[in-house]
């Protein structure tokens, strides 16, 4: 088990390293951050201190070096618009961000998880075609688009929910009042941008939960409890539920964190105060280091979530453990 | 005495060939293609059918302008409801958007942008992604390292986010989105192609074809690409409806298709400060003409999985 972790581990080493050397490939070959913050007829003094000050005017391979050097000390670089360190911009938003997330999760469980169970069990019923459908149309609508519709109609039209901003409630860290008092306030606040981000991934959980408990109906152990006599209701409840929720629980776990992470539209319509709103900040500032920074994040989060995945698989199946 | 059996008149003949062609027919996803088939119209033909220009606003009638502004003249008229609300005109079906222009006319011409720049970013993505997964599936050793942990290493960061990174260092601008799609979306390509290359790899017309002394060359670009082909097709019709939710991102962002191009992200953004006055037309018909590009990419390219997959027929 040991040698397993510390080879997962490894290999997500590897996978952290090409993506941050992707990143600062791809930024230099495709484009210029120089040139997209001093603006046409910019005076060539400013843009050469600009290039010293994110130490543009070095070698290549010197970059490189710095840049990783940075990284390791966990310093994801200073935000031109707001002179402070990235990290610590990031920290603060975070919270509000994870509060969305977590919001959306549960409702694409709530959503996709019984219907993609009555898709499967019921098999080429009205329940299946209703299920084909809100899956089609979840990942068809973008959620920028449900959420204007639904500003439309809950905000607007009938002024049931307000449209803007998370409410009062701060997550401070300094003061541990705020921390469990934030989340359970201003759900009015919460309900729309969480539906908009949730709504394309109930459709995803749906198709996921529907093959996932096809999987499992169509083995040998369901058929023989089949054959024992056992009741379809008990054969789905208790003997198919548990086995089929494996693959749905891992692919949640990513989602969570993938809806973090793509928020930035959503998060720009509600103006809701996340890590999304501050990669929208960045470009529309051209504060390149911010956008950057907050790229750098997310794929940190989501390399150290696959590698924690990874090793609960290996505990859960020796198969995958014993497999390389 | 042996008779020579007398051959059998082929049954039904020209209805055989004809039944066989309805099944055909009758198989392929009607919804989904004429969808796609208004869209594509619409689009080429957008200079020519669309009622009004795509930047220009529309020039109001002295009556016009008489009863908004209380004068005989005036440069345009914004924010006209539709045709059917009170004080909408046939003239602009679908109103007029913040600078007087034809929502209908810059709809139809959007359903350009979108519809090129979504084509053309995943088909270069495909063409790149195809080329190194067979390329990695084929020549293995170093080559699948090298190539898959790449690629692996690509797939970590979500599309969108990959996406505006690359946007806030190449600016808006229509290629550049074009760019980006290509270079977000190969990763998902070489994935899926590599793993049937490896299955293909081990079969009897490549073995032959290594023992005849083909070069890799021929047999990679005779004997895998066209194998892959479906798999390739299946991912492209998937992929499209991705590149253009992520396109229209983009230009909601204000790092997409420029202004004053009529994106149909763009021009949902442009009015998201109307919505909050009513006018909610403006912000919903590009929505729904993204939602039903989108769908009916999804449908299809969930219609040919099925079909070119046939263990997932029955699914």
């Amino acid at each position: 088990m040991r040698k397993y972790i510390l080879l997962r581990a490894f290999y997500s080493l590897i996978t952290l390293w090409l993506l941050v050397t992707i990143i600062f490939g791809m930024v230099r070959l495709t484009g210029d951050p120089i040139q997209m913050k001093g603006e046409v007829g910019a005076d060539t003094v400013y843009l050469e201190e600009l290039k010293k000050r994110w130490g543009l005017d070095r070698a290549f391979h010197q970059q490189y070096v710095g840049f990783i050097g940075n990284l390791l000390r966990g310093d994801f670089g200073h935000s031109f618009e707001k002179s402070l360190p990235v990290r610590d911009i990031y920290f603060e938003r975070l919270p509000n961000s994870l509060k969305l997330g977590f919001a959306a999760f549960v409702i694409s469980i709530v959503l996709g998880v019984p219907l993609g169970m009555l898709s499967a069990v019921k098999i080429n019923s009205w329940w299946d075609n209703a299920g084909k459908m809100v899956a089609l149309l979840g990942l068809s609508m973008p959620g920028f688009f449900v959420g204007m519709v639904l500003i439309i109609i809950f905000g607007v039209e009938l002024r049931w929910l307000p449209v803007l901003g998370k409410g009062r409630s701060a997550f401070v860290g300094s003061d541990p009042s705020t921390w469990v008092a934030f989340w359970f306030r201003d759900w009015s606040h919460l309900v729309m941008p969480a539906f908009a981000l949730g709504w394309y991934f109930s459709g995803a959980m749906l198709r996921i939960t529907r093959s996932g408990m096809l999987d499992v109906l169509g083995s040998d152990y369901i058929k023989l409890v089949r054959l024992k006599g056992v009741p379809e209701r008990m054969v789905v409840a208790k003997h198919a539920l548990k086995n089929s929720m494996i693959p749905v629980l891992t692919f949640a776990g990513l989602n969570l964190l993938i809806m973090v992470n793509v928020a930035v539209v959503i998060e720009v319509i509600f103006n809701w105060p996340g890590v999304g709103q501050l990669l929208y900040d960045g470009l529309s500032n051209r504060d390149f280091p911010m956008v950057q920074g907050v790229v750098l994040m997310s794929g940190l989060m989501i390399v150290v979530l696959n590698f924690t995945i990874d090793v609960l698989y290996g505990y859960v199946d020796p198969r995958i453990r014993l497999s390389r | 005495m042996a008779t020579i059996p007398v051959r059998a008149t082929p049954i039904g003949g020209v209805s055989r060939v004809a039944r066989r062609g309805y099944r055909i027919v009758a198989d392929v996803p009607s919804i989904p293609l004429s969808m796609l088939a208004i869209l594509a119209f619409v689009a080429i033909f957008a200079p020519v059918i669309a009622p009004h220009g795509k930047l220009m606003p529309v020039k109001p009638t002295p009556e016009q302008c008489q009863a908004k502004f209380g004068m005989a003249n005036c440069p345009y008229i914004d924010n006209v409801p539709p045709f059917w609300a009170t004080g909408g005109t046939v003239e602009t079906p679908l109103g007029t958007d913040f600078l007087g222009r034809d929502v209908l006319s810059r709809l139809m011409y959007g359903a350009r942008i979108s519809l090129v720049v979504a084509l053309t970013g995943t088909l270069f993505a495909g063409v790149i992604g195809t080329l190194l997964g067979v390329l990695a599936g084929y020549l293995g050793k170093w080559w699948d390292q090298v190539i898959m942990r790449v690629t692996d290493a690509w797939l970590t960061l979500p599309s969108l986010v990959f996406a505006i990174l690359l946007s806030s260092v190449r600016g808006p601008g229509l290629w550049n989105v074009v760019l980006i799609l290509a270079l977000v979306f190969w990763s998902r390509y070489s994935r899926a192609v590599r793993g049937e290359v490896l299955a293909l790899r081990e079969r009897d017309f490549v073995k032959l074809a290594e023992i005849n002394g083909i070069g890799k060359l021929t047999i990679i670009f005779h004997h895998l690409v066209p194998n892959v082909m479906n798999t390739v097709m299946v991912l492209f019709s998937l992929q499209v409806g991705v590149a253009v939710i992520i396109e229209a991102s983009l230009s909601f962002l204000g790092v997409g298709v420029p202004p004053p191009e009529p994106s149909w992200g763009l021009m949902m953004a442009q009015e998201r400060d109307s919505l909050m006055d009513g006018k909610w037309w403006l912000a919903v018909f590009p929505g729904i003409g993204i939602t039903m590009l989108v769908l009916s990419a999804n449908m299809l390219g969930d219609w040919l999985r099925v079909r070119l997959d046939p263990q997932l027929r029955n699914r």
